[in-house]
């Protein structure tokens, strides 16, 4: 019976999904200049939230730091480009690949914690790398001013630089990504991934290398993160530690919390939350925290799985093997 | 007499100034239905854990099919081919029956990152290989129909059903089951009982932690006997029920069972 009507659901889905990506593309040529920039600003945050719920959502391992990976990305961009004057088309997967590496680095030592330990080391990594950065090292990271006058992305002959062409930039990836993570969900390693964060010793005892499985989670978080950053960068043209600060991991650890962990939609919609609700809301700027707060203890009491939960994907399963 | 498919040789833990387990040698032969028994704090599971790779043992060695795994990580042994239960459930709760049972297949299956993005087809092979291994145990069990049901929702007897199904998905040469009777009813052992035999019948060489003598006297070929961290005696059922020391161990001597029954 459910599985019937699963089966027919699919195709309606698809045309939901088919329309309100048809809606995202012709946005900017409606929205005007400072919307598709929200928007813009939007899909770097949804990029974010989607590499923080890999860590937090799929495997569940409490990262309150993850502004530290988004810093790497961006510094990673900003410096190699400013100092080296690599063209910064180059470094967005290059950022990525750095911030990813940083992030097996930084997590080896720490991947053995659980939970509330984890949680404050990570703290502990976005205030180190926030303060190492405004103290200048070797005159590379400019201090508290950071890195000015970064160079747009160049392809071929055309130059990243309107709204417009940062909200395509950043749909195009967001795109990819989602459906990168959405395969891995469905995947060996997606599962295994949830198998640690529902009990991690019976997935040690399942034969899942528990230890690789979390780094590989956070390598690949971090390699994300940095790929935003370096969008960030590059949009900006200016950089500084104030924009990576801990409140900064705090929006994006609850965009996963609010969105409902593990859910890829829910990032989304939490990002939405987060994100746009503030631009809704700039006529009453003084009482934003005011309504956040309060929105963020009612969701709490009264819907702590999240906006948006993750559904199984068994129906799809039963489909395949009814008959 | 079988090969001994698994040796325990001298293994010692301790925990704090607690030990555990006190130069404990015993082996459990190929093919045949083990029976780890003993005394509530006789150090069953520590060793259950010792042989999985949960704990790590002070001292002594672990040998699987000629191999050493002492020390190794619980992943590489279940690799090997050993799967375990566990006394207290640790199912995955919020995953789906299915899903539960598929953990089993990760380490019999390869697809790495890039091949599960791609999608490739060696990769779709595999994810159809691991529902087909899935359906297979969870029918083994009987348990296909709810493969849709979270497993946190199941009743208790078919969540202890669920982790033998699961533990079977990693196609073990040998399973251990850390009192899969605790818990059940009459009926529900008796049918445990039989799928136990059946999958005995299938090659697997079974080990089992049981209190419930009933069960290890109609199930088990061999059987070791715990007390106080040390093996007191080891062999088929009868000569475990002819054991001065096991006799004693279990029902105390005369007036010690007369001061404890007074104090309940």
């Amino acid at each position: 019976m459910e599985v019937v009507s699963e089966a027919k659901e699919f195709p309606r889905r698809r045309l939901i999904y088919g329309a309100l990506f048809l809606l995202l593309l012709i946005f900017p040529f409606k929205a005007g200049p400072y919307w598709t920039d929200v928007a813009t600003f939007f899909g770097i945050y949804v990029l974010l939230g989607l590499s923080l719920n890999i860590i937090v959502g799929e495997v569940g391992l409490f990262n309150m730091g993850h502004a530290a990976f988004y810093a790497l990305g961006a510094y990673t961009t900003g410096i190699l480009n400013t100092v080296w004057g690599i063209p910064t088309v180059w470094l967005l997967p290059v950022s990525g690949i750095l911030a990813g590496g940083f992030g097996y680095l930084l997590t080896r030592p720490i991947i053995h914690l659980r939970g509330d330990y984890l949680l404050i080391v990570t703290i502990g990594l976005n205030e180190i790398l926030r303060i190492t950065l405004i103290n200048d090292p070797w005159g590379l990271t400019g201090g508290p001013n950071g890195v000015l006058g970064i160079k747009r992305m160049r392809l071929g002959s055309l130059v990243i630089s309107r709204p417009i062409h940062f909200y395509f930039l950043v749909l195009i990836i967001t795109t990819l990504v989602v459906m990168a993570l959405l395969r891995l969900q469905r995947s060996r390693i997606g599962r295994a991934w949830n198998y640690i964060r529902e009990d991690e010793v019976a997935a040690e005892a399942m034969g899942i290398d528990v230890r690789s499985m979390k780094l590989l989670a956070f390598v690949l978080g971090a390699g994300l993160a940095g790929i935003a950053g370096s969008i960030y960068a590059t949009k900006m043209m200016i950089i500084s530690p104030e924009s990576f600060t801990f409140w900064e991991s705090i929006v994006l650890f609850t965009i996963v919390v609010l969105g409902g962990m593990g859910s890829i939609p829910g990032v989304i919609v939490g990002s939405a939350v987060m994100m746009i609700l503030p631009e809704l809301l700039r006529d009453f700027m003084q009482y934003r925290m005011l309504f956040f707060g309060a929105a963020m203890v009612v969701m709490m009491v009264f819907r702590p799985q999240g906006l948006w939960p993750s559904k199984r994907w068994q129906l799809e399963m039963g489909r395949e093997t009814e008959e | 007499m079988e090969q001994p498919l698994l040796q325990v040789i001298g293994v010692r833990k301790a925990f704090g100034g607690l030990l555990a387990v006190n130069d404990v040698d015993f082996w459990v032969p190929e093919g045949q239905i083990a029976s780890l028994i003993g005394p509530n704090g006789a150090g069953k599971t520590t060793v259950f854990n010792l042989i999985t790779g949960i704990e790590t043992p002070d001292a002594g060695k672990i040998l699987f099919a000629g191999r050493d795994i002492t020390g190794c990580p619980p992943h590489v042994i279940t690799r090997a081919g050993i799967a375990r239960t566990f006394q207290t459930l640790r199912l995955f709760p919020n995953l789906t029956c299915l899903e539960n049972v598929m953990a089993g297949q990760h380490v019999r299956t390869k697809a790495g990152l890039l091949s599960s993005i791609l999608h490739t087809r060696r990769q779709r092979e595999e994810e159809r290989q691991i529902c087909d291994a899935a359906r297979r145990c969870l029918d083994k069990v009987g348990l296909w129909h709810l493969r849709a049901e979270l497993a946190k929702n199941l009743s208790y007897g078919d969540q202890r059903l669920l982790e033998i199904a699961r533990a079977l998905a990693t196609e073990p040469s040998l399973l251990i089951l850390d009192e899969p009777a605790s818990g059940l009813n009459n009926v529900e052992t008796a049918r445990l009982m039989e799928l136990i035999r059946e999958i005995r019948d299938e090659g697997i060489t079974i080990l089992l932690i049981e209190h419930d003598m009933d069960v290890v006297m109609g199930i088990s070929e061999w059987i070791t006997v715990l007390d106080n961290g040390r093996k007191i005696g080891q062999g088929t059922p009868e000569d475990i029920q002819q054991n001065e020391e096991v006799i004693v161990a279990y029902l105390g001597k005369e007036e010690e069972d007369f001061s404890w029954n007074s104090c309940n």
